[in-house]
């Protein structure tokens, strides 16, 4: 398994989960639990500074960015225009190109606006983005991304803070059999066997966010997910035995007493 | 006495010196340059630059930087 790593854009990951910073109480609960997650990625938002409060702890004083690969989103942006902004802004900051995309299209279901989403990834990756893009779990929409330019197709499992876990489990296996982009599950997963779930499907990778930070412990939940991806990325590797109508016994039929 | 204008920093008004320096302005507000994007009138500023920019009415500037996020 050593070697089994997770692959975007080129750069390689011994982890396969990917967890938000965001919901947390506050950022040394956050920093502990991505250390215990065993993540190398997480997902960070571009907002404004306060200017007025300069003792406000900053993320970069609890995670370090040399350690740990930021990945600045878009969350919150509803249009392309916002998002491209926003990514442009968080380039600025510190020379990131990997980026995660969201462009939301209602506020109650965050449901993504794919077709500014597929605009984004366009414009993004002409300006020589790398761009991981959250997506409804459509396989046509999937390839859309991918010809667009997508470095990871990131499908939600249900909607951003649900909890619900999978509900399409067929889509996804469909746009893993498609692809050989990374494919990582972001958003909807409430509890570890999601997580697990979502590798044995096939997939490269998950992100977590709320599932970690809100649970009553969320520094158990972080270890849960953590050995919940590593099983079922083996489980996955592993070769499931085929699903029977009948039962088969385990013990020698012979020499039975 | 230096003229005033005002402007706005992160969607807020703020009253300084006409022709005020960027640079200048952002150290008086103690922004950690270096985990910093900066932008005037929605173009982004090269950080290298500021020295080279004065700040003139009505300009609006948006400092962002990493906050916790899903």
């Amino acid at each position: 398994m050593a070697h089994d790593k997770l692959v975007v854009s080129k750069k390689k990951f011994n982890s396969r989960l990917i967890v938000g910073t965001g919901k947390y109480r506050n950022m040394s609960e956050c920093a502990k639990a991505i250390e215990i997650s065993g993540a190398e990625i997480v997902t960070v938002a571009v907002r404004r500074v306060n200017i007025t409060d300069k003792k406000k702890p900053l993320l970069m004083d609890f995670i370090n960015p040399k350690k740990i690969t930021y990945l600045p989103n878009t969350a919150g942006c509803f249009n392309s225009q916002e998002a491209l902004r926003t990514l442009r802004l968080a380039r600025e900051i510190g020379g990131w190109k990997l980026v995660k995309l969201e462009v939301l299209g209602d506020k109650k279901n965050l449901f993504p606006e794919m077709i500014e989403t597929l605009n984004s990834t366009e414009i993004l990756t002409k300006e020589g983005f790398e761009v991981m893009v959250y997506c409804n779990d459509d396989p046509l929409m999937a390839k859309r991304l991918e010809n667009a330019g997508a470095v990871a197709i990131m499908p939600l499992a249900a909607p951003i803070g649900s909890g619900l876990g999978i509900l399409n489990n067929i889509n996804i296996q469909i746009i893993r059999k498609q692809t050989k982009l990374p494919l990582i599950i972001d958003a909807g997963l409430g509890q570890a066997s999601d997580a697990t779930i979502a590798m044995e499907l096939g997939c490269d990778g998950v992100l977590v966010n709320t599932a970690i930070a809100k649970a009553k412990k969320p520094f158990v939940m972080a270890e849960a997910f953590k050995n919940a991806v590593i099983a079922g990325r083996q489980s996955y590797l592993s070769g499931r035995i085929e699903k029977k109508l009948m039962g088969n016994p385990s013990s020698p039929t012979k020499g039975i007493i | 006495m230096k003229k005033k204008i005002k402007i706005k920093i992160n969607g807020k008004s703020n009253i300084i010196d006409d022709k005020t320096n960027l640079s200048v302005l952002l150290r008086d507000l103690k922004v950690p340059l270096r985990k910093v994007a900066i932008e005037l009138n929605r173009e982004i500023v090269d950080k290298k630059k500021l020295n080279n920019i004065f700040l003139k009415t009505n300009d609006k500037l948006e400092i962002v930087h990493f906050i916790g996020g899903g």
